[in-house]
């Protein structure tokens, strides 16, 4: 028999089961209490109670066995899966008729059972994160047993482009062997994201500034969400406006200098991510502006201080912690954005310090590793996964340090307001 | 554009401003600071002032009392035009200055804050070091500029605030470090660094302890020498230990202003007496 | 003695130029940015709009014996660059369900090849000039001119500019959100609550809060390592499929509904519960009853903005490959498909400049979907808002 027709007979069975369970279980409770006797639940609970007794235990069997066979690789027959979690259920089912009696709490149990999901959800997002760090540092790991760690991390010259005959068997045969040094890529996501940074920080904190000290309430209720559209654009978007549109006026205008610079240069997909992040830097700064107390302008405006030194020595310094966690994201959202470069900056791994030419980042060997058919075991799809890891632990710690910063300065707040 | 006159008729009843000054003590100067005619007050269409007429004296305390909503602090940070930042606030009248109406659309209202000191009920440091909190304002009216300069001001400020003996080993750590009653003679401190005519203290012991209130009352009492004070307090013996004149207001308007002896023991008004004896508060 | 008023003003009047300068700096980086957005939206707009035209031209179609065998020959040679092959391509085809055809002649609009829409809309064309000369005379003789673009929202993905449209992606793109959905929506809601309502204040919440918060925060292309990783790999999910990238953009979805979902909860007020927990309800009753649906619209919102931030996601779908290339629109959720921000990555790397003008189209229809998503969560929040 096919899985699906399995599937089918097993979901049928159970639905059917299900509907016994309710009907004997409520019925029966129904009865106990037309004859006079105090139960501690209601028979519509006793009813679920039954349900829930007959599919748990069968979907539980079905679940363990499907489990056991994808992970072990051991070979249940279905057929003998689908009979066990029947029985079982059948059992269930007796058990919980069994269970409907007057001193049983049956709506506790069903409300254990509930809490015992509603936990089990929450920690599939633990899951997810052990899953993307297994998944990574497996793969990675890989990696690091055909390739010596130390020239990943000081290599300054990547060239995987061997590496797909090396995993045919023919590396004799290719012009040179592969090279997987990684710090070209890092030099080149750094200037990326600094340039980033640069058009971002100051753009987003001045606004930011505008919008919580100075903007009246009209403007500031329209800029707001006039931000969060920048925040809300496809990055696969940006990337095609910094591909086709910025970057040809970067050349454009370089030509008028007299300087070359490539279709491919840095600045073009550095500004367009700057823009594109923008809002976080701005939405988080002005959450943050706008909580410090105002008893701190107050004191520096009964000092005789003008509103602007109020806003440059006081309120800012009061918000900095704040503000260096929201560029902190900022950054670590840069370093992992993947669209905007991957359209608009070059491929070609070249450890420069000029932004017109063309350099590649870690995200888009990512990509240019993983996309496309693959060789899983080739040393170019796998340094993706040893790319990916540090990347990993770069961002994982931008985002403890700035959850941290915005920590204390809350905490600093509540303190000082007494 | 009138007031109604009727409103106002009882306001400055001992006749301080017809020239006849009160006597507590015979030699204080009995200098004018401040003299306010006819000042009105409106957060958008609720009237929160009416009609004050009031003048205050230079080197005195004056102590501004009466129940929660009177409008005692509303009136004080008219005198610093610290209203300004909210929005929706409109004021009419005169709040005289050196000659100079302090809401003329000329009064730049930075020189007057810098002239009229506030100290809060809150103690507000800014985020910076015990230093730094004194020397910051100072440094940029450039009334120093000198690093020496700029030390001994802070020791100055520091010992008149009675602070400098409890913070001169610490003078670089945040001011947010010290205790309550430590931060609010910190905030005194750094309001007189800037030598100010006059200090606004908006109830300024509310949130302290009763030994750190004591302090700051025998601090205000030591800074009248130089400085004039006006007080907002909720608290009625602290009105009488320290305070040479005192102005009881009610509902917006200024019931009654004497010297505080008077005031406390033979106030002139019913409203006052009433209040005073804890009829209502 | 200090100093006079007037000595003080004339003191700051550098630093009052110097404040009022901050102003109008901070006004201008805000104007800078909204500048940015309405350059990027004109410049979306100009390249975009006339991707939603398409040429077509009047040619007489010959339904001959010869045309059924070789399409080419259906119309006469000077036309013959001008038509899309893609149309010429069907003839043999309409010829068989309708046997009418055969022999008849008729005057026709037929979709025209790429480079005559592009000459006709003042682009670069590689067009020759005999050629132009042509499409010159039939526009004199109104057989050629710019119609609505149906093909561009009724089929998939082409190499012919001229036949290439976004039903495909559009397809792909509903499957996939669909199983997004499906997966994020309940795991987070249920999430949420557990947190919110039934969770000890211990290490191991603690744990899952700073967990979910930094799942917020990793790049997205990780997710699509783990989706390859693990979902490909390990589980055997087909590749390029709207299941696989349904379950990774799920997992990129679920902190978002998380955390909306967390607020929404913790707007409704403890007054509330404590009066359901004061008539007897159980914690489950409680929340169930009461605080779910006082705290529906913010979740509905949440997941709305959660489910647009999963509809604008590329990267990660390319890792899993949802970035083949799909000519016939299909609804499987286990064959391959693409998406539209996926199409518009394949667009955008064509060297056709046509294609530009498709890119920047497709972009046009995924912004005005995003847009309406998020202004359908604000109006939800604003119908539903409630201060307590």
């Amino acid at each position: 028999m096919q899985t699906n027709q399995i599937l089918a007979l097993f979901c049928g069975t159970l639905l059917v089961l299900g509907l016994i369970a309710f009907f004997l279980g409520r019925a029966k409770a129904a009865k106990v209490r037309a004859s006079g006797t105090a139960m501690y639940a209601q028979p519509d609970q006793y009813a679920w109670f039954s349900v829930l007794s007959t599919a748990g235990p069968a979907i539980a069997v079905g679940a363990v066995g499907a489990f056991v066979m994808l992970l072990l690789g051991a070979e249940i027959p279905t057929l003998y899966l689908l009979a066990a979690s029947l029985v079982v259920g059948c059992a269930g089912l007796v058990m919980g008729i069994n269970l409907v009696r007057p001193d049983f709490h049956a709506r506790k149990a069903i409300e254990r059972v509930i809490r015992f999901f509603l936990a089990g959800a929450a920690l599939i997002s633990i899951f997810t994160t052990f899953g993307i760090l297994l998944s990574i540092v497996g793969e990675a790991l890989r990696f690091f047993q055909m390739q010596n760690f130390w020239d990943f991390i000081t290599g300054t010259t990547w060239n995987p482009g061997a590496s797909f005959l090396e995993a045919a068997g023919r590396a004799e045969e290719g012009a040179s062997a592969a090279q997987f040094g990684s710090v070209p890529l890092f030099a080149g996501t750094f200037m990326i994201t600094l340039i980033a940074m640069l058009v971002a920080i100051p753009v987003g904190l001045l606004s930011a500034i505008y919008m919580a000290e100075y903007a009246p309430r009209r403007v500031r209720t329209l800029a707001k969400p006039v931000l969060e559209v920048l925040a809300g654009i496809p990055t696969v978007v940006y990337g095609f406006f910094a591909a086709i549109t910025v970057a040809p006026i970067i050349v454009d205008v370089s030509g008028v200098f007299g300087l070359d610079a490539s279709f491919n240069n840095a600045l073009a997909p550095g500004i367009v991510m700057g823009i594109m992040i923008i809002p976080f830097i701005s939405s988080l700064s002005d959450d943050v502006i706008n909580s410090v107390p105002d008893s701190m302008r107050q004191g520096s405006l009964a000092l005789g201080m003008t509103q602007g030194e109020t806003i440059r020595d006081v309120v800012v310094p009061a918000a900095l912690p704040g503000i260096i966690s929201a560029s902190l994201l900022a950054v670590s959202r840069a370093l992992g954005e993947t669209m905007i470069v991957v359209m608009a900056a070059g491929m070609r791994p070249n450890l420069t310090a000029n932004p017109l030419e063309d350099m590649t980042t870690v995200t888009v060997r990512i990509v240019a590793a993983l996309a496309g058919d693959q060789e899983f075991a080739s040393a170019e799809t796998l340094s993706a996964f040893a790319l990916g890891l540090v990347l990993f632990i770069v961002t994982l710690s931008l985002n403890l340090v700035s959850v941290i910063m915005i920590r204390r300065f809350r905490e600093k707040y509540r303190i000082n307001n007494l | 554009m009138n007031i109604q006159v009727a409103e106002r008729s009882i306001a400055p009843m001992t006749g301080h401003s017809a020239g006849e000054p009160v006597t507590r003590n015979e030699e204080a100067h009995h200098e004018l600071s401040i003299r306010v005619r006819d000042l009105n007050l409106w957060y958008g269409d609720t009237q929160a002032l009416k009609g004050i007429d009031i003048d205050l004296y230079k080197k005195n305390i004056t102590a501004l009392i009466g129940p929660s909503g009177c409008g005692k602090s509303t009136f004080l940070r008219c005198l610093n035009r610290m209203n300004d930042l909210i929005p929706g606030v409109r004021i009419q009248g005169l709040v005289e200055m050196d000659g100079r109406d302090v809401n003329e659309v000329k009064m730049d209202e930075v020189a007057l804050r810098r002239r009229v000191g506030m100290v809060f009920q809150k103690p507000n440091p800014f985020p910076k070091s015990i230093y730094d909190n004194i020397a910051y304002a100072p440094r940029m009216h450039d009334l120093v500029s000198r690093k020496a300069d700029v030390d001994e001001l802070v020791e100055r400020a520091l010992r008149d605030a009675g602070l400098w003996e409890e913070v001169k080993d610490k003078l670089h750590q945040p001011g947010t470090s010290l205790s309550g009653g430590q931060q609010q003679r910190l905030c005194i401190a750094r309001a007189i660094a800037v030598q100010p005519d006059v200090i606004l203290m908006d109830e300024p012991t509310s949130a302290l302890d009763p030994i750190s209130t004591a302090t700051i009352e025998d601090l205000m009492d030591k800074l009248k020498q130089q400085f004039t004070i006006v007080t907002v307090t909720h608290n009625m013996q602290q009105a009488a230990r320290v305070a040479d004149y005192t102005a009881f207001f009610h509902l917006g308007e200024l019931i009654e202003y004497n010297d505080t002896q008077t005031m406390f023991s033979n106030p002139h008004t019913k409203k006052a007496e009433d209040y005073i004896t804890g009829r209502y508060g | 003695m200090s100093q006079s008023f007037d000595e003080i003003s004339a003191q700051l009047r550098r630093r009052h130029r110097k404040s009022a300068r901050l102003k109008w700096v901070s006004m201008g980086a805000l104007g800078l940015a909204a500048l940015f957005l309405v350059l990027f939206f004109a410049d979306m707009l100009v390249k975009g709009v006339p991707a939603f035209q398409q040429a077509q031209i009047q040619v007489e179609v010959d339904y001959s014996e010869q045309a059924s065998q070789l399409p080419l020959a259906a119309v006469k040679e000077d036309v013959r660059p001008l038509v899309s092959r893609g149309y010429l391509r069907l003839i043999p085809g309409r010829m068989e369900d309708n046997p009418d055809l055969l022999g008849t002649t008729r005057m026709e609009w037929v979709l025209a090849d790429g480079q005559v829409d592009q000459y006709l809309k003042g682009h670069h064309t590689k067009l020759s000039g005999s050629e132009q000369a042509v499409v010159d005379t039939l526009v004199d003789q109104g057989r050629a001119e710019l119609r609505f673009n149906t093909t561009f929202f009724t089929s998939g993905d082409s190499k012919m500019p001229e036949l290439a449209g976004i039903a495909a992606a559009a397809m792909g793109t509903v499957m996939t959100l669909l199983v997004t959905l499906a997966v994020s929506f309940p795991i987070g809601v249920m999430t949420a609550v557990y947190l919110e309502e039934f969770a000890p204040d211990n290490r191991v919440t603690q744990l899952i809060e700073i967990n979910i918060n930094n799942l917020a925060a990793i790049p997205s292309i990780l997710f699509g390592l783990l989706g390859l990783a693990i979902f490909i790999n390990f589980f055997g999910v087909p590749r390029s499929s709207p299941v696989v990238g349904g379950l990774t953009l799920a997992l990129m979805t679920l902190p978002v509904i998380i955390i909306a979902t967390r607020t929404a909860l913790r707007s409704v007020p403890d007054s509330i519960r404590h009066a359901a927990f004061g008539v007897g309800c159980s914690r489950w009753q409680v929340v169930r009853d009461h605080v779910l649906p006082l705290a529906l619209p913010g979740i509905m919102t949440g997941s709305i903005i959660g489910l647009a931030q999963a509809m604008g996601e590329t990267a990660p779908l390319i890792i899993v490959g949802m970035v083949a290339f799909i000519p016939d629109v299909g609804a499987s959720f286990t064959e391959a498909a693409t998406v539209l921000p996926a199409q518009i990555f394949t667009w955008a790397g064509e060297p056709d400049r046509a294609f530009i003008e498709k890119t920047s189209g497709g972009i046009l229809v995924l912004l005005a979907v995003l847009i309406t998503l998020n202004a359908t969560a604000v109006v939800l929040r604003k119908k539903f808002e409630r201060r307590w």
